[in-house]
């Protein structure tokens, strides 16, 4: 039971049309073991929150390039804490400006992961902090 | 085990409680528990199957790439515009090496992500304890309690279980999507024999009538009164050498070819009148026999994988691996090894049964 595969939301807020990042991050982690549910691109705070309660997934990860982080990323976090998904890990990959990073911290993104990141740094970084496999 | 609640029946009272009064974030964990085959789970499964055997649950099949997202999709869209509340799960391949996978059908169906009459669950389909087929239909099981009007079951027509999984529905839908040449993927797959209705995908695109009557063409034969029975000798031969309280699946009558574009929605209100047609008559008949069926199926599989189970645990673990390493070096045929395996299982349920008080 606690060796089932850890559940991975992947999905890209925003408007801009262009998620090669995603993909590319989602066959990755299905290659290092993790079940991956994409969701594909221009998806709202709303949409994610749900997918993410769902599909009761251990970690959100989202792919931001527009710049519209600031805003996107704060709404997605109230709406999953608001749906009570507190022990859900969120993460962020994209560009996003070193002085935005503490605050998203703050907000409760565990990470952000800049475009030098390899799949190997991001697997084990959610193997380490994703919530107890033990739930079920 | 720390973090767990001591009593698994109280977890599982619990949440079967909150998932079935509408909790969606109840139900959410409640599946994952039964896809865990876990034992709050099994308890939770326990305490809600008299609820279930409402929804009419329907498999949607067919190659990979035929449309089947996005036909579900414009399925959901019709369904709610009728008023009908629907849960999906919908299963995608893992790797047979890393045991990850890409869980793509709901990129489809995000449309639907903020109606609360519509329930999307992703799952992988290898790594399953008792099996993808077990652990799908508990977990249709816990939908259908849940008050889903249909729970649909979305499965790649390849690899043995996931059509198992298909077929096992009230109701089989099986996806062709329109081919230039006389080939058709479906009849390589065996899908067409699990098909209880056959719809030409991809309406849009050329060749799509000319699928469908190819495939009429096919399915023809199998209806008539001669034809019927032939299927009964042949179910005689057949149970001989397997068991007899797994009903086989009745030879179906010429399944309805329908033509959709899940792209527009197409053609889908036809189909959805063609799913209430087989709904009404659930009492009796083809959905009654589908039911026996997934009974069977689910049943068969929980036995199978408590003596697995059993003669794999850390009491006999030891014993086992001896066996079947005595099978490995030729010293011991597999037939003996299993018979022996039983023995001793038949031996200790003998000795507990005496043992108690
Ligand atoms: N022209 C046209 N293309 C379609 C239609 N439905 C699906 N497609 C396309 O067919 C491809 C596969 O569609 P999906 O709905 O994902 O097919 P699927 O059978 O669920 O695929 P898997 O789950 O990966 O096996 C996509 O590129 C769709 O855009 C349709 O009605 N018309
Ligand atoms: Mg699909």
């Amino acid at each position: 039971m606690s060796d089932r595969p850890i559940k991975v939301l992947i999905a890209k807020p925003g408007l801009d049309g262009h998620d090669r990042g995603a993909k590319v991050l989602a066959r990755g982690l299905r290659d290092e073991g993790f079940e991956v549910v994409y969701t594909g691109l221009r998806q709202t705070p709303e949409m994610i929150a749900t997918a993410a309660l769902q599909e009761d997934v251990d970690v959100v990860g989202l792919s931001i390039l527009s710049g519209a982080h600031m805003t996107l990323l704060p709404r997605i976090c109230d709406l999953l804490r608001d749906r009570g998904l507190d022990d859900v890990l969120v993460v962020a990959g994209g560009i996003v400006p070193d002085e935005d990073v503490p605050r998203l911290r703050e907000i409760g993104v565990a990470a952000v992961f800049g475009p030098g990141t390899t799949i190997g740094e991001v697997a084990a970084f959610l193997r380490e902090r994703a919530r107890s496999r033990d739930i079920a | 085990m720390s973090s767990r609640a001591p009593d698994p029946a109280a977890r599982a009272e619990a949440l079967a409680t909150a998932a079935l009064a509408g909790d969606r974030r109840a139900l959410a964990r409640l599946l994952t528990v039964v896809e865990a085959a876990s034992p709050v789970g099994e308890a939770a499964v326990r305490t809600i199957h008299t609820r279930a055997g409402r929804a009419h649950v329907v498999g949607v099949t067919g190659a990979p790439g035929a449309g089947k997202s996005t036909l579900v999709n414009a399925m959901l869209r019709e369904l709610r515009a009728r008023g009908r509340t629907v849960a999906v799960v919908a299963v995608d391949p893992s790797s047979p090496i890393t045991g990850g996978a890409i869980l793509g059908d709901r990129v489809r169906m995000q449309e639907h992500a903020s109606d609360d009459g519509v329930f999307i669950r992703s799952m992988a389909a290898r790594g399953h304890a008792g099996g993808l087929a077990a652990t799908t239909n508990t977990a249709v099981i816990v939908l259908d309690a849940a008050g889903f009007d249909l729970v649909i079951v979305e499965t790649v027509g390849t690899g043995q279980s996931e059509v198992e999984v298909a077929a096992a529905a009230d109701t089989t839908i099986v996806l062709e999507a329109p081919e230039m040449g006389d080939e058709v993927q479906a009849i390589k797959a065996g899908l067409l024999e699990v098909a209880d209705i056959v719809v030409v995908s991809k309406g849009d695109r050329p060749g799509a009538e000319r699928t469908a009557n190819l495939l009429r063409t096919m399915l023809a034969p199998l209806a008539g009164p001669h034809d019927a029975d032939e299927a009964a000798v042949e179910d005689e031969d057949r149970t001989t050498s397997g068991d007899r309280t797994t009903p086989r699946r009745a030879r179906p009558r010429t399944p309805e070819v329908l033509i959709t574009t899940g792209a527009t929605g197409g053609g889908v209100a036809a189909l959805i009148d063609a799913l209430d047609r087989r709904r009404e008559r659930a009492g009796s008949g083809p959905i009654a026999d589908a039911r026996v069926r997934r009974a069977a199926t689910l049943v068969w599989a929980i036995v199978a994988e408590r003596v697995r189970a059993d003669l794999g645990s850390r009491e006999r673990a030891a014993e086992t691996r001896a066996l079947i390493r005595d099978v490995a070096a030729h010293e011991v045929d597999p037939y003996a090894a299993a018979d022996a395996l039983l023995a001793t299982r038949d031996a200790s349920v003998r000795r507990d049964e005496e043992g108690t008080p």
